[in-house]
Protein backbone atom coordinates (compact mmCIF):
# COMPACT_ATOMS: atom_id res chain seq x y z
CA UNK A 1 0.00 0.00 0.00
CA UNK A 2 1.23 3.47 -0.81
CA UNK A 3 2.07 5.97 1.90
CA UNK A 4 -0.98 7.70 3.41
CA UNK A 5 -1.47 11.26 2.23
CA UNK A 6 -1.13 14.26 4.53
CA UNK A 7 -2.70 17.70 4.53
CA UNK A 8 0.25 18.95 2.45
CA UNK A 9 -0.76 16.65 -0.40
CA UNK A 10 -3.98 18.60 -0.94
CA UNK A 11 -3.58 20.77 -4.05
CA UNK A 12 -4.00 24.53 -3.82
CA UNK A 13 -6.39 24.74 -6.79
CA UNK A 14 -9.85 25.94 -5.86
CA UNK A 15 -12.50 24.80 -8.30
CA UNK A 16 -15.35 25.97 -6.10
CA UNK A 17 -15.10 29.74 -6.20
CA UNK A 18 -15.85 31.81 -3.10
CA UNK A 19 -19.04 33.84 -3.26
CA UNK A 20 -21.34 30.83 -3.20
CA UNK A 21 -24.31 31.34 -0.89
CA UNK A 22 -24.01 28.22 1.28
CA UNK A 23 -24.70 28.94 4.94
CA UNK A 24 -22.02 30.05 7.36
CA UNK A 25 -20.16 26.93 8.45
CA UNK A 26 -21.66 24.64 5.79
CA UNK A 27 -19.89 21.29 5.76
CA UNK A 28 -21.16 20.50 2.26
CA UNK A 29 -19.00 23.37 0.98
CA UNK A 30 -15.93 21.79 2.62
CA UNK A 31 -16.86 18.44 1.08
CA UNK A 32 -17.36 19.86 -2.43
CA UNK A 33 -14.10 21.84 -2.23
CA UNK A 34 -12.11 18.70 -1.49
CA UNK A 35 -13.97 16.54 -4.04
CA UNK A 36 -13.03 19.06 -6.73
CA UNK A 37 -9.43 19.24 -5.50
CA UNK A 38 -9.23 15.47 -5.95
CA UNK A 39 -10.98 15.49 -9.33
CA UNK A 40 -8.89 18.25 -10.90
CA UNK A 41 -9.98 20.31 -13.88
CA UNK A 42 -10.98 17.52 -16.29
CA UNK A 43 -14.29 16.73 -14.70
CA UNK A 44 -17.96 17.22 -15.47
CA UNK A 45 -20.15 17.62 -12.42
CA UNK A 46 -23.84 16.73 -12.47
CA UNK A 47 -25.97 18.01 -9.64
CA UNK A 48 -29.61 17.43 -8.84
CA UNK A 49 -31.56 19.97 -6.86
CA UNK A 50 -29.94 20.16 -3.44
CA UNK A 51 -28.47 22.71 -1.05
CA UNK A 52 -25.25 22.83 -3.02
CA UNK A 53 -27.08 23.45 -6.27
CA UNK A 54 -29.33 26.28 -5.19
CA UNK A 55 -26.54 28.10 -3.38
CA UNK A 56 -23.65 27.66 -5.80
CA UNK A 57 -25.48 28.73 -8.97
CA UNK A 58 -27.62 31.75 -8.24
CA UNK A 59 -28.26 32.90 -11.79
CA UNK A 60 -26.46 34.68 -13.52
CA UNK A 61 -23.55 33.59 -11.36
CA UNK A 62 -21.88 30.28 -10.72
CA UNK A 63 -19.33 29.21 -8.16
CA UNK A 64 -18.12 26.32 -10.32
CA UNK A 65 -14.87 26.57 -12.22
CA UNK A 66 -15.45 23.19 -13.87
CA UNK A 67 -18.23 22.21 -16.32
CA UNK A 68 -21.37 21.74 -14.30
CA UNK A 69 -24.89 20.73 -15.21
CA UNK A 70 -28.02 21.05 -13.13
CA UNK A 71 -30.74 18.44 -13.50
CA UNK A 72 -33.93 17.53 -11.72
CA UNK A 73 -34.07 15.86 -8.31
CA UNK A 74 -34.92 12.49 -9.89
CA UNK A 75 -32.28 11.97 -12.52
CA UNK A 76 -28.81 13.15 -11.51
CA UNK A 77 -27.35 9.65 -11.78
CA UNK A 78 -29.09 9.03 -15.12
CA UNK A 79 -27.74 12.27 -16.59
CA UNK A 80 -24.28 11.42 -15.27
CA UNK A 81 -24.57 8.08 -17.12
CA UNK A 82 -25.52 9.99 -20.26
CA UNK A 83 -22.56 12.36 -19.93
CA UNK A 84 -20.25 9.41 -19.45
CA UNK A 85 -21.72 7.68 -22.54
CA UNK A 86 -21.38 10.88 -24.57
CA UNK A 87 -17.70 11.13 -23.68
CA UNK A 88 -17.24 7.54 -24.85
CA UNK A 89 -19.06 8.29 -28.12
CA UNK A 90 -17.01 11.44 -28.78
CA UNK A 91 -13.83 9.47 -28.18
CA UNK A 92 -14.98 6.84 -30.67
CA UNK A 93 -15.62 9.55 -33.26
CA UNK A 94 -12.23 11.05 -32.62
CA UNK A 95 -13.57 14.37 -31.33
CA UNK A 96 -11.83 13.87 -28.00
CA UNK A 97 -8.40 12.21 -27.84
CA UNK A 98 -8.69 8.61 -26.63
CA UNK A 99 -6.17 9.05 -23.81
CA UNK A 100 -7.90 12.10 -22.27
CA UNK A 101 -9.33 11.09 -18.93
CA UNK A 102 -12.55 13.04 -18.30
CA UNK A 103 -14.26 12.16 -15.04
CA UNK A 104 -17.96 12.33 -14.38
CA UNK A 105 -19.12 13.06 -10.85
CA UNK A 106 -22.69 13.37 -9.67
CA UNK A 107 -23.05 15.14 -6.33
CA UNK A 108 -26.43 14.97 -4.62
CA UNK A 109 -27.93 15.53 -1.21
CA UNK A 110 -29.58 12.84 0.85
CA UNK A 111 -33.08 13.68 -0.43
CA UNK A 112 -31.92 13.38 -4.02
CA UNK A 113 -30.10 10.14 -3.26
CA UNK A 114 -32.03 8.19 -0.62
CA UNK A 115 -35.52 9.17 -1.80
CA UNK A 116 -36.17 10.97 -5.06
CA UNK A 117 -33.14 10.07 -7.16
CA UNK A 118 -32.97 6.53 -5.90
CA UNK A 119 -34.12 4.64 -8.98
CA UNK A 120 -31.81 6.62 -11.27
CA UNK A 121 -28.92 5.87 -8.91
CA UNK A 122 -29.83 2.19 -8.86
CA UNK A 123 -29.90 2.17 -12.66
CA UNK A 124 -26.46 3.77 -12.93
CA UNK A 125 -24.93 1.37 -10.43
CA UNK A 126 -26.59 -1.62 -12.06
CA UNK A 127 -25.56 -0.74 -15.65
CA UNK A 128 -21.97 -0.24 -14.59
CA UNK A 129 -21.55 3.26 -16.02
CA UNK A 130 -18.25 4.99 -15.35
CA UNK A 131 -19.61 7.52 -12.85
CA UNK A 132 -18.71 8.55 -9.32
CA UNK A 133 -21.80 9.37 -7.29
CA UNK A 134 -21.24 11.37 -4.11
CA UNK A 135 -24.06 11.78 -1.62
CA UNK A 136 -23.51 14.49 0.96
CA UNK A 137 -25.90 13.60 3.69
CA UNK A 138 -27.25 16.34 5.96
CA UNK A 139 -29.98 13.99 7.15
CA UNK A 140 -33.06 15.93 5.96
CA UNK A 141 -34.33 18.15 3.13
CA UNK A 142 -32.47 21.23 4.27
CA UNK A 143 -32.82 23.61 1.34
CA UNK A 144 -36.62 23.48 1.35
CA UNK A 145 -36.78 24.09 5.09
CA UNK A 146 -35.79 20.97 7.06
CA UNK A 147 -38.26 18.22 6.14
CA UNK A 148 -37.53 14.60 7.07
CA UNK A 149 -35.92 12.37 4.47
CA UNK A 150 -35.08 8.69 4.27
CA UNK A 151 -31.77 9.53 5.91
CA UNK A 152 -33.09 11.30 9.02
CA UNK A 153 -31.84 9.50 12.14
CA UNK A 154 -34.01 8.33 15.02
CA UNK A 155 -35.14 11.11 17.33
CA UNK A 156 -34.14 14.03 15.13
CA UNK A 157 -36.45 17.02 15.03
CA UNK A 158 -37.48 18.26 11.58
CA UNK A 159 -40.46 20.37 10.55
CA UNK A 160 -42.30 17.22 9.46
CA UNK A 161 -41.26 15.18 12.50
CA UNK A 162 -42.06 17.80 15.11
CA UNK A 163 -41.61 17.53 18.86
CA UNK A 164 -44.72 17.69 21.01
CA UNK A 165 -46.53 15.63 23.63
CA UNK A 166 -47.16 12.69 21.27
CA UNK A 167 -44.61 13.01 18.52
CA UNK A 168 -40.97 13.07 19.60
CA UNK A 169 -39.04 13.75 16.40
CA UNK A 170 -38.15 11.08 13.84
CA UNK A 171 -40.00 7.90 14.77
CA UNK A 172 -38.40 5.20 12.56
CA UNK A 173 -37.22 2.81 15.28
CA UNK A 174 -34.51 1.11 13.20
CA UNK A 175 -31.30 2.32 11.66
CA UNK A 176 -31.90 4.23 8.41
CA UNK A 177 -31.33 2.40 5.17
CA UNK A 178 -27.73 1.54 4.49
CA UNK A 179 -26.70 3.26 1.26
CA UNK A 180 -23.31 1.55 1.09
CA UNK A 181 -24.86 -1.91 1.49
CA UNK A 182 -27.35 -1.04 -1.26
CA UNK A 183 -24.49 0.03 -3.54
CA UNK A 184 -22.55 -3.14 -2.76
CA UNK A 185 -25.65 -5.19 -3.58
CA UNK A 186 -25.34 -3.73 -7.10
CA UNK A 187 -21.84 -5.27 -7.33
CA UNK A 188 -19.98 -1.97 -7.54
CA UNK A 189 -16.17 -2.10 -7.48
CA UNK A 190 -15.86 0.68 -4.91
CA UNK A 191 -18.02 2.26 -2.22
CA UNK A 192 -16.98 4.34 0.77
CA UNK A 193 -18.16 6.63 3.52
CA UNK A 194 -16.33 9.85 4.34
CA UNK A 195 -16.59 12.80 6.67
CA UNK A 196 -15.79 16.51 6.19
CA UNK A 197 -13.82 16.54 9.45
CA UNK A 198 -11.32 14.19 7.75
CA UNK A 199 -10.70 15.96 4.42
CA UNK A 200 -7.48 14.09 3.62
CA UNK A 201 -9.36 10.81 3.95
CA UNK A 202 -12.14 12.19 1.75
CA UNK A 203 -9.59 13.39 -0.81
CA UNK A 204 -7.87 9.99 -0.86
CA UNK A 205 -11.17 8.18 -1.35
CA UNK A 206 -12.30 10.42 -4.22
CA UNK A 207 -8.88 10.00 -5.90
CA UNK A 208 -9.05 6.24 -5.48
CA UNK A 209 -12.66 6.05 -6.71
CA UNK A 210 -11.85 8.09 -9.81
CA UNK A 211 -8.96 5.77 -10.66
CA UNK A 212 -11.36 2.81 -10.83
CA UNK A 213 -13.51 2.21 -13.91
CA UNK A 214 -17.18 1.56 -13.26
CA UNK A 215 -19.82 2.89 -10.90
CA UNK A 216 -18.61 4.16 -7.52
CA UNK A 217 -20.43 5.62 -4.57
CA UNK A 218 -19.15 7.79 -1.74
CA UNK A 219 -21.45 8.69 1.13
CA UNK A 220 -20.36 11.77 3.08
CA UNK A 221 -21.82 13.05 6.33
CA UNK A 222 -22.58 16.76 6.15
CA UNK A 223 -23.29 18.78 9.25
CA UNK A 224 -25.96 21.42 8.65
CA UNK A 225 -25.94 24.57 10.76
CA UNK A 226 -29.62 25.65 10.43
CA UNK A 227 -31.07 22.14 10.14
CA UNK A 228 -29.21 20.56 13.03
CA UNK A 229 -29.61 23.66 15.19
CA UNK A 230 -25.89 24.03 15.85
CA UNK A 231 -23.45 26.91 16.04
CA UNK A 232 -21.60 27.52 12.74
CA UNK A 233 -18.15 27.20 14.32
CA UNK A 234 -19.03 23.75 15.70
CA UNK A 235 -19.78 22.23 12.27
CA UNK A 236 -16.46 20.44 11.89
CA UNK A 237 -16.19 19.57 15.59
CA UNK A 238 -19.58 17.82 15.51
CA UNK A 239 -18.69 15.96 12.31
CA UNK A 240 -15.55 14.73 14.08
CA UNK A 241 -17.59 13.70 17.13
CA UNK A 242 -19.84 11.63 14.86
CA UNK A 243 -16.81 9.50 14.06
CA UNK A 244 -15.47 9.43 17.62
CA UNK A 245 -18.84 8.24 18.99
CA UNK A 246 -19.39 5.62 16.28
CA UNK A 247 -22.50 7.40 14.95
CA UNK A 248 -20.58 7.59 11.66
CA UNK A 249 -17.95 5.10 10.57
CA UNK A 250 -15.40 5.99 7.89
CA UNK A 251 -14.87 2.86 5.86
CA UNK A 252 -14.40 1.73 2.31
CA UNK A 253 -15.29 -1.33 0.30
CA UNK A 254 -13.07 -2.35 -2.56
CA UNK A 255 -13.59 -5.56 -4.54
CA UNK A 256 -15.04 -7.53 -1.66
CA UNK A 257 -12.73 -6.18 1.06
CA UNK A 258 -13.90 -3.83 3.80
CA UNK A 259 -11.46 -1.47 5.47
CA UNK A 260 -12.11 1.07 8.22
CA UNK A 261 -10.07 4.17 7.39
CA UNK A 262 -10.56 5.96 10.72
CA UNK A 263 -10.21 3.38 13.52
CA UNK A 264 -11.59 4.44 16.90
CA UNK A 265 -10.02 2.30 19.67
CA UNK A 266 -12.26 3.79 22.38
CA UNK A 267 -15.63 5.25 21.48
CA UNK A 268 -17.25 8.19 23.23
CA UNK A 269 -20.88 7.76 24.31
CA UNK A 270 -23.37 9.04 21.70
CA UNK A 271 -24.75 11.61 24.15
CA UNK A 272 -21.59 13.70 23.56
CA UNK A 273 -22.61 14.04 19.91
CA UNK A 274 -26.36 14.36 20.43
CA UNK A 275 -26.26 16.93 23.24
CA UNK A 276 -24.47 19.49 21.05
CA UNK A 277 -27.36 19.61 18.59
CA UNK A 278 -30.63 21.48 18.98
CA UNK A 279 -32.49 18.92 16.88
CA UNK A 280 -31.89 16.32 19.61
CA UNK A 281 -32.48 18.56 22.63
CA UNK A 282 -35.83 16.90 23.51
CA UNK A 283 -34.28 13.43 23.88
CA UNK A 284 -34.54 11.82 27.30
CA UNK A 285 -31.83 9.55 28.73
CA UNK A 286 -34.08 6.65 27.77
CA UNK A 287 -34.16 7.78 24.11
CA UNK A 288 -30.39 8.22 24.06
CA UNK A 289 -30.00 4.70 25.42
CA UNK A 290 -32.03 3.43 22.46
CA UNK A 291 -29.81 5.32 20.00
CA UNK A 292 -26.70 4.00 21.77
CA UNK A 293 -28.00 0.45 21.27
CA UNK A 294 -28.50 1.10 17.52
CA UNK A 295 -24.95 2.45 17.26
CA UNK A 296 -23.54 -0.51 19.22
CA UNK A 297 -25.24 -2.91 16.82
CA UNK A 298 -23.89 -1.04 13.81
CA UNK A 299 -20.35 -0.96 15.20
CA UNK A 300 -20.54 -4.70 15.81
CA UNK A 301 -21.73 -5.24 12.23
CA UNK A 302 -18.81 -3.22 10.79
CA UNK A 303 -16.28 -4.97 13.03
CA UNK A 304 -17.63 -8.28 11.76
CA UNK A 305 -17.35 -7.15 8.12
CA UNK A 306 -13.76 -6.02 8.61
CA UNK A 307 -12.92 -9.19 10.54
CA UNK A 308 -11.36 -7.52 13.58
CA UNK A 309 -12.24 -4.98 16.23
CA UNK A 310 -11.40 -1.61 14.67
CA UNK A 311 -14.08 0.36 16.46
CA UNK A 312 -13.65 -0.27 20.17
CA UNK A 313 -16.08 -0.32 23.08
CA UNK A 314 -17.58 2.80 24.68
CA UNK A 315 -15.14 4.38 27.13
CA UNK A 316 -16.49 4.68 30.63
CA UNK B 1 -24.20 44.29 -9.47
CA UNK B 2 -25.78 45.22 -12.82
CA UNK B 3 -28.07 42.60 -14.32
CA UNK B 4 -27.95 41.80 -18.05
CA UNK B 5 -30.98 42.36 -20.27
CA UNK B 6 -32.76 39.43 -21.89
CA UNK B 7 -30.94 39.94 -25.20
CA UNK B 8 -27.57 39.51 -23.50
CA UNK B 9 -28.48 36.28 -21.73
CA UNK B 10 -27.25 33.13 -23.53
CA UNK B 11 -29.77 30.44 -24.45
CA UNK B 12 -30.50 27.66 -21.99
CA UNK B 13 -29.44 29.70 -18.96
CA UNK B 14 -25.83 28.80 -19.66
CA UNK B 15 -23.35 30.76 -17.55
CA UNK B 16 -20.27 31.48 -19.63
CA UNK B 17 -17.99 32.87 -16.92
CA UNK B 18 -16.81 30.06 -14.62
CA UNK B 19 -16.57 31.03 -10.99
CA UNK B 20 -18.12 34.47 -11.46
CA UNK B 21 -19.74 34.19 -8.04
CA UNK B 22 -16.59 35.92 -6.76
CA UNK B 23 -18.33 39.14 -7.82
CA UNK B 24 -20.77 38.57 -4.97
CA UNK B 25 -19.15 39.60 -1.71
CA UNK B 26 -20.36 37.19 0.95
CA UNK B 27 -18.13 39.04 3.41
CA UNK B 28 -21.10 41.33 4.01
CA UNK B 29 -22.82 38.53 5.94
CA UNK B 30 -20.14 38.55 8.60
CA UNK B 31 -20.69 39.66 12.17
CA UNK B 32 -17.47 38.19 13.59
CA UNK B 33 -14.15 38.66 11.83
CA UNK B 34 -11.30 36.14 12.13
CA UNK B 35 -7.88 37.60 12.82
CA UNK B 36 -4.80 35.42 12.48
CA UNK B 37 -2.02 36.05 14.96
CA UNK B 38 1.04 35.50 12.75
CA UNK B 39 3.26 35.12 15.83
CA UNK B 40 1.25 32.21 17.22
CA UNK B 41 0.40 30.54 13.89
CA UNK B 42 2.35 27.32 13.28
CA UNK B 43 1.42 27.06 9.56
CA UNK B 44 -0.32 23.70 9.93
CA UNK B 45 -2.84 24.41 7.16
CA UNK B 46 -5.82 23.33 9.31
CA UNK B 47 -7.81 26.56 8.82
CA UNK B 48 -7.14 26.49 5.08
CA UNK B 49 -8.34 22.90 4.90
CA UNK B 50 -11.58 23.44 6.83
CA UNK B 51 -12.70 26.80 5.41
CA UNK B 52 -16.02 26.26 3.59
CA UNK B 53 -15.41 29.33 1.43
CA UNK B 54 -11.80 28.76 0.55
CA UNK B 55 -11.38 32.20 2.09
CA UNK B 56 -8.17 31.38 3.95
CA UNK B 57 -5.38 32.23 1.55
CA UNK B 58 -2.06 30.45 1.58
CA UNK B 59 0.49 33.01 0.44
CA UNK B 60 4.13 32.35 -0.39
CA UNK B 61 5.33 35.11 1.90
CA UNK B 62 8.18 34.44 4.30
CA UNK B 63 7.58 35.39 7.92
CA UNK B 64 9.99 35.51 10.87
CA UNK B 65 8.51 35.43 14.35
CA UNK B 66 10.00 37.45 17.22
CA UNK B 67 11.30 34.19 18.69
CA UNK B 68 13.30 33.76 15.48
CA UNK B 69 11.29 30.98 13.83
CA UNK B 70 11.14 31.33 10.08
CA UNK B 71 8.21 30.28 7.93
CA UNK B 72 7.93 30.10 4.16
CA UNK B 73 4.15 30.58 4.15
CA UNK B 74 1.71 33.08 5.57
CA UNK B 75 -2.01 32.54 5.99
CA UNK B 76 -4.31 35.45 5.29
CA UNK B 77 -8.07 35.90 5.24
CA UNK B 78 -10.02 36.91 2.15
CA UNK B 79 -12.36 39.34 3.93
CA UNK B 80 -14.36 39.91 0.74
CA UNK B 81 -15.76 36.40 1.00
CA UNK B 82 -15.23 35.21 4.60
CA UNK B 83 -18.70 34.71 6.10
CA UNK B 84 -17.32 34.65 9.64
CA UNK B 85 -18.49 31.14 10.55
CA UNK B 86 -15.61 30.70 12.97
CA UNK B 87 -14.66 27.13 12.02
CA UNK B 88 -11.04 28.28 11.55
CA UNK B 89 -10.87 29.74 15.06
CA UNK B 90 -12.57 26.68 16.55
CA UNK B 91 -10.30 24.18 14.81
CA UNK B 92 -6.98 26.04 15.16
CA UNK B 93 -4.77 23.76 17.32
CA UNK B 94 -2.81 26.67 18.82
CA UNK B 95 -5.73 29.14 19.06
CA UNK B 96 -3.96 31.64 16.84
CA UNK B 97 -7.25 32.84 15.32
CA UNK B 98 -9.59 35.06 17.28
CA UNK B 99 -13.06 36.12 16.25
CA UNK B 100 -13.53 39.86 16.67
CA UNK B 101 -16.85 41.64 16.43
CA UNK B 102 -17.16 43.71 13.27
CA UNK B 103 -17.38 47.43 13.97
CA UNK B 104 -20.25 49.15 12.23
Amino acid sequence: MSKPLTVWDLPKDEFLAPGHRMCQGCAAAITIRHILKAAGKDVIVVMPTCCGEITSTVYPQTAWRVPWIHVAFENAAAVASGVSAAIEALKRKGEIPEEKDIKVIAIGGDGGTFDIGFQALSGTLERGDNVLYVCYDNEAYMNTGIQRSGATPLGAWTTTTPVGKVWRGEWRPKKRKDLIAIAIAHNVPYAATANPAFPVDLYTKVKKALSIKGPKLIHVLSTCVPGWRIEPEKAVEIAKLAVLTGMWINYEYENGVYRVTTPVPKRKPVSVYLRLQGRFRHLTDEDIKKIQELVDADVERINKLVGKQVIGPVES
Amino acid sequence: MSLPGWKQIPLGAVILKPGNSVEYKTGEWRTLRPEINQEKCIRCRTCWMFCPEGAILEVEEPYKTQAGKEYRLTYKVNYDHCKGCGICANECPVKAITMIEEAI
